[in-house]
């Protein structure tokens, strides 16, 4: 059964190339079929091998499948191979199962597309490179899979290229991520320079052995992926991409939040957590770098006016989650997180599709307002989204997920009370903002006349994503309600589960009370700001301060500004300098040169005997002067 | 014989072409075709029945060879002789020659037959040049080259096409020069030592010569070959050349040329000078990370087309040089994979660039944009040749630099990282290209007819050899490594004789090799 597990990627690579190729010659519903149920093949096979691996795991819990050899000089022998195990399956699940659903969606609300089968080629092209990247087994493979998901990210949000805008939100997504890459690269350099292979399996395997905690190789190496990781989960500093890249289409930022693209860093810290764990620093890094990206992030979602950034902001912050999960050594908790994250995320952006649509392409949520009696169905299932992503105690999985991540950034040997505190800030400000969009797009009056309601399709998946988004939470469920594991033994034998501080039932409860208050203030504040007295709004950002600092938000904490400054300007002014390459008006000024000397020389040559003569008596006399003198 | 074939088909197909150009000018195009198809085919025979035997040759240097005497007098021989990596350059060289023909097919209509003849005529230098063991035979074929280029050049190139044949003529004519004084150099040193005096390149190998005239005349050769890879700062005739050149002299400066350069270095330079060349290795690799970056930023710089690409190819023949002179099994495979990568990938922006300004007449990117949907074929082709030149992982660009880089990591790391920040410069100047030309608002509204079937067809042929080349490179790389890996071990056998007890704190490279031959003894 295991030995399908190639067909996975395959099937998503396959599509896309049919849908390049003859795409343009098939008819819609064609296109829109194979893009699709590519996907659906993917995720079938995907659960198939799945219930297999819970009933009767393979050998060692995982399995690699070798297709061909690559690449092979010397030791250097990455191969076309690869790795099943709990932490792949879970993530080729949600990549297949997310996705396909995000495709289903996408034949629907495309459909008007002049470019729809290039839309799903793309799209499938991303899964594709996705699933390459998880199932990768060695670094090699995982780099060409990270490398593909930043093409596809670039092609997908620069996929209406006639906006110059969009061309630029592209470039900046693909231009930044691979600033992150050359580190990562640099860091599999290290790797394999320090331990002679480039399997990931043996690498971790060899880590421990060789190197003691906190030596210099290993806190080098997971500094360098964890550079490649903030750039493609755009983690500060290297966040800035995100919120431009909503300049593709809608089920496109469902695929990148959710499905693929920036759960990719959070995968790498995971898969070569080993690394990590030899560098309690770095790892102390990244609890804080996901700490202060979440409150940056969230701070910023405040202020947006429009509801896909909105959006994006809350992805950066909920990544920041996952890798405060990461950095306190919880990693199981960081991908629970993930996988709640996943359905709820793209329950919310497919959800915010669906509205977009039906306000005639409106995306300012200021703009929007009273439409929850004409879409009940959008309604329900994007207020599940919200309560999820607020984490609303019991019935929502961003509850289980973000209380497990808060729990465990207090408790772990590497956590502190101080991450507890600015985490549980974080999911306050969440509610605020979850629920400011929520009154803003269902509640008060209606300002923009709805237009098209969603389909089938549309509304299928939706109620699909809300169903997820509420169950997927009871897997994992806290001391205080059960103790059930089912996710993390699950997670176990790949990532083990963190060495935590002795604290009773009753602390564990307290903190969840706290951070349940916290965000039941925060759903109140929202509610009291955009629906009850709206004006306390406006005077609270028309005062000085109040202004300068929801400017200071609005624009993500001005980092675009800096960078612009730092580096693209600079980078503008050298390719502006020296157009011409100084270094051809050396060899121009040797050609000069030669031809000045040239024409000095034919002015000699005059033709007068008289003046040869003349010569002919000087030189004599230079020549006998100097040998008289000499 | 079989050499002597490869370098015959071509000289009498142009020949042959040449004379038929009189009944008009289809027979010069079906003929160059044909004769460039043996030529491919030939050497895939070779290919085939050699890979089959592969475990054969890692003892012996040649696969095939030929020799008859020339000039005994003076130690000249007709001497020709192939192995993996020459044998991997001659089947780019049929292939790229083949493509060339095909893109000029509606281009060139005038003097049909006599540019065929110098087209065939430069691919039988450039065959020379890879196979050609004598080193007076060598420098013959390395003329060859010249002269029909510069007719190419001069007669089917574009407005500033005399400025640019002559500048292309007067570096190689110069730094030809200073190779056959090298090559003199050498000669008069060995036969001086040894009583011997030959051009035979075996018997030259580990010629004993006093470290400060190995010097000189290594760099005399490092000059020649730097001028045609080029590295910065002798660079500055390729942009003139390549931006000027009709597209299949692009596609052949780009694809062909420069790699001769590339294999005069890995053949000659570091073969026959291992000292010198091993003290000189962190300077080369300087050179090599300065084109790397200099040529990209020269790329970002440009608004033709054609100029941008020339400028992509000096930053990634920067990688080339930089994987050279690390001279370690990963690093020299790389630049291998490069040469040829970068061939397949350059040549066709090149017949892109080539396309687009035989259907609107200008390369001025400023004038271009928004063109994808009028040609979305072209579009598409132009996306994934600018992926590739990025280093995509997939296609085969990627797997050279990633082995250069890999390579010259155990040997340099800062130089390492510098050179990495090119591959972020890579990424600027390729979807630049696609910015400028595809994506965005449309400057001005130009009709045109996408890319044709015979456009497509080499198109397509091309993108295949890259796929084929980032995703399963075995078959290249297992043909090139009992050739590198003899050139390896003759540097090494010289330097262990010559190794001065207290090691040079430089010389990395030695240093590594024994920390090579360490791990090597691990396993």
């Amino acid at each position: 059964m295991y030995d399908l597990l190639w067909l996975i990627p395959f099937f998503p690579f396959l599509s896309a190339i049919l849908l390049v190729v003859l795409g343009s010659r098939m008819p819609r519903a064609v296109n829109g079929a194979i893009g699709a149920g590519s996907i659906g093949l993917s995720a079938i096979i995907t659960i198939i091998i799945g219930i297999n691996f819970l009933t009767s795991p393979p050998e060692g819990h995982s399995y690699t499948q070798v297709l061909w050899s690559w690449i092979d000089v010397g030791n250097f022998t990455p191969a076309i191979s690869f790795h099943l195990d709990a932490l792949s399956l879970v993530m080729i699940f949600v990549i297949t199962f997310v996705g396909f659903l995000i495709h289903l969606y996408s034949t629907e609300y495309m459909i008007k597309d002049e470019g729809y089968a290039r839309f799903f080629a793309y799209m499938n092209l991303f899964v594709g490179a996705m699933l390459v990247l998880v199932l990768g087994d060695n670094l090699v493979l995982l780099l060409l899979g990270w490398e593909g998901v930043g093409l596809c990210s670039y092609l997908l949000i620069g996929f209406w290229y006639k906006k110059p805008e969009n061309g630029y939100a592209a470039r900046k997504a693909f231009v930044v991520t691979r600033v992150g890459d050359i580190a990562m690269l640099i860091g599999i350099f290290l790797l394999f320079m320090h331990t002679g292979t480039i399997h990931i399996q043996q690498i971790l395997d060899m880590a421990p052995r060789i190197w003691v905690e906190g030596a210099t190789i290993p806190v080098a190496a997971s500094l360098l992926l964890l550079g490649g990781a903030l750039g493609k989960s755009a983690q500060v500093p290297l966040q800035v991409w995100l919120p431009d890249a909503m300049a593709g289409p809608t089920p496109t930022s469902a695929l990148i939040h959710a499905a693929t693209m920036v759960t990719a860093g959070v995968y790498l810290i995971a898969r070569t957590h080993v690394i990590f764990e030899l560098a309690p620093a770095v790892m102390t890094i990244v609890a804080v770098i996901g700490l202060v990206t979440a409150l940056i992030a969230g701070f910023t979602a405040l202020t947006q006016t429009d509801i896909k950034r909105v959006l994006a902001y809350s992805t950066i912050s909920q990544i920041g989650y996952m890798f405060l999960a990461l950095g306190v050594g919880a990693f199981a908790a960081g991908m629970f997180h993930f996988m709640t994250h996943a359905f709820f995320k793209a329950l919310l952006f497919l959800g915010a599709g669906a509205i977009i649509h039906a306000l005639h392409e409106e995306q300012n949520m200021f703009r929007m307002g009273g439409i929850r009696k004409d879409m009940p169905v959008t309604f329900w299932t994007f207020l599940i989204g919200c309560a999820s992503l607020a984490a609303i105690p019991l019935v929502t999985s961003g509850f289980y997920s973000k209380e497990l991540i808060l729990w465990k950034s207090f408790s772990s040997q590497l956590g502190s009370v101080w991450f507890y505190i600015f985490g549980a800030l974080g999911a306050f400000i969440t509610a605020v903002y979850t629920f400011r969009m929520v009154f803003l797009v269902f509640y008060g009056e209606k300002k923009t006349e709805i237009s098209h309601l969603p389909g089938t399709r549309i509304l299928l998946t939706l109620v699909v994503l809300a169903f997820f988004s509420t169950v997927a939470g009871f897997i994992e469920l806290p001391h205080t309600m059960g103790d059930f594991t089912l996710f993390s033994n699950f997670m176990a034998s790949v990532l083990p589960s963190v060495p935590v501080l002795e604290y009773s039932l009753g602390t564990e409860f307290l903190l969840q009370l706290i951070a349940t208050l916290l965000v039941a203030v925060g759903i109140y504040i929202a509610y009291v700001l955009y629906v009850k007295n709206p004006e306390a709004v406006n005077n609270l950002t028309a005062s000085p301060a109040g202004q300068g600092v929801y400017t200071f938000w609005s624009i993500g904490w001005g980092f675009d500004w800096l960078y612009d400054k730092v580096f693209v300007q600079p980078v503008i002014f050298i390719s502006r300098i020296n157009k011409q390459d100084f270094i051809d008006s050396i060899y121009h000024g040797i050609a000069f040169a030669t031809e000045v000397l040239h024409r000095l020389f034919t002015k000699t040559q005059t033709g007068k005997v008289r003046w040869y003569a003349m010569v002919l008596v000087a030189g004599a006399i230079i020549v006998i002067t100097l040998a008289v003198l000499l | 014989m079989t050499l002597l074939w490869l370098l015959l088909l071509p000289i009498v197909g142009g020949l042959l072409a040449w004379v038929s150009g009189k009944t008009g000018t289809q027979l010069p195009r079906w003929i160059s075709v044909l004769a460039l198809a043996l030529v491919f085919g030939l050497t895939l025979q070779v290919w085939f029945q050699y890979y089959s035997e592969i475990d054969i040759f890692t003892e012996q240097a040649w696969l095939i060879e030929f020799e008859r005497d020339w000039i005994p007098q003076l130690g000249i021989s007709f001497y020709l002789a192939l192995d993996g990596l020459s044998l991997l350059l001659i089947a780019l060289t049929a292939f790229l020659g083949l493509i060339s023909v095909v893109v000029s097919w509606k281009e060139i209509q005038y003097r049909v037959g006599f540019f065929h003849f110098n087209l065939l005529w430069i691919l039988a230098g450039i065959i020379g040049v890879f196979i050609a063991l004598d080193l007076f035979l060598f420098f013959f074929f390395w003329e060859m080259m010249l002269i029909p280029m510069y007719f190419l050049i001069i007669i089917w190139g574009h407005e500033d096409k005399r400025y640019a044949a002559i500048k292309f003529f007067l570096f190689t004519q110069a730094s030809g020069l200073m190779m056959l004084v090298a090559i003199l150099a050498l000669y008069f040193v060995h036969g001086n030592a040894t009583g011997v005096y030959t051009f035979n390149y075996n018997d030259l190998l580990g010629t004993d010569i006093s470290a400060s005239v190995a010097m000189w005349i290594m760099l005399g050769f490092f000059i020649a070959f730097g001028v045609k890879l080029p590295a910065v700062p002798v660079h500055t005739w390729l942009p003139d050349a390549h931006t000027q050149a009709p597209t299949a002299g692009s596609v052949v400066l780009a694809g062909l040329l420069l790699k001769t350069g590339a294999y005069g270095l890995i053949r000659f330079v570091v073969p026959l000078f291992p000292e010198a060349a091993t003290q000189f290795a962190f300077i080369a690799m300087i050179l090599g990370v300065v084109s790397i970056l200099y040529g990209a930023k020269l790329a970002f710089a440009q608004t033709d087309f054609k100029r941008l690409v020339a400028y992509t190819s000096v930053s990634h023949m920067g990688f080339v040089l930089l994987g050279i002179f690390a001279w370690n099994d990963l690093a020299l495979q790389g630049a291998v994979v490069v040469i040829i990568a970068h061939g397949l990938s350059t040549g066709a922006l090149f017949i892109l660039a080539g396309g687009i300004q035989e259907r609107i007449h200008t390369r001025d990117m400023d004038r271009m944009g928004g063109m994808w949907s009028t040609v979305p074929r072209m579009g598409t082709v132009a996306m994934f040749f600018a992926m590739a030149s990025l280093g995509l992982p997939g296609l085969g660009n990627f797997v050279g630099e990633f082995l250069v880089l890999i390579g010259t990591f155990m040997e340099n790391i800062l130089l390492t990282v510098i050179a990495a920040v090119g591959i972020v410069a890579a990424t600027i100047y390729s979807i630049w290209i696609i910015q400028r030309i595809f994506h965005g608002e449309p400057r001005e509204t130009w009709e045109m007819p996408d890319l044709n079937i015979r456009e497509m067809v080499v198109m397509v042929a091309m993108m295949l050899a890259l796929l084929w080349i980032g995703l399963y490179p075995k078959p290249i790389l297992n043909t090139a490594k009992p050739a590198l890996d003899i050139l390896q071990r003759g540097v090494e056998e010289v330097r262990m004789v010559e190794q001065t007890p207290v090691p040079d704190p430089r010389n990395e490279m030695q240093i590594f090799m024994s920390i090579n031959q360490l791990h090597k003894s691990d396993h």
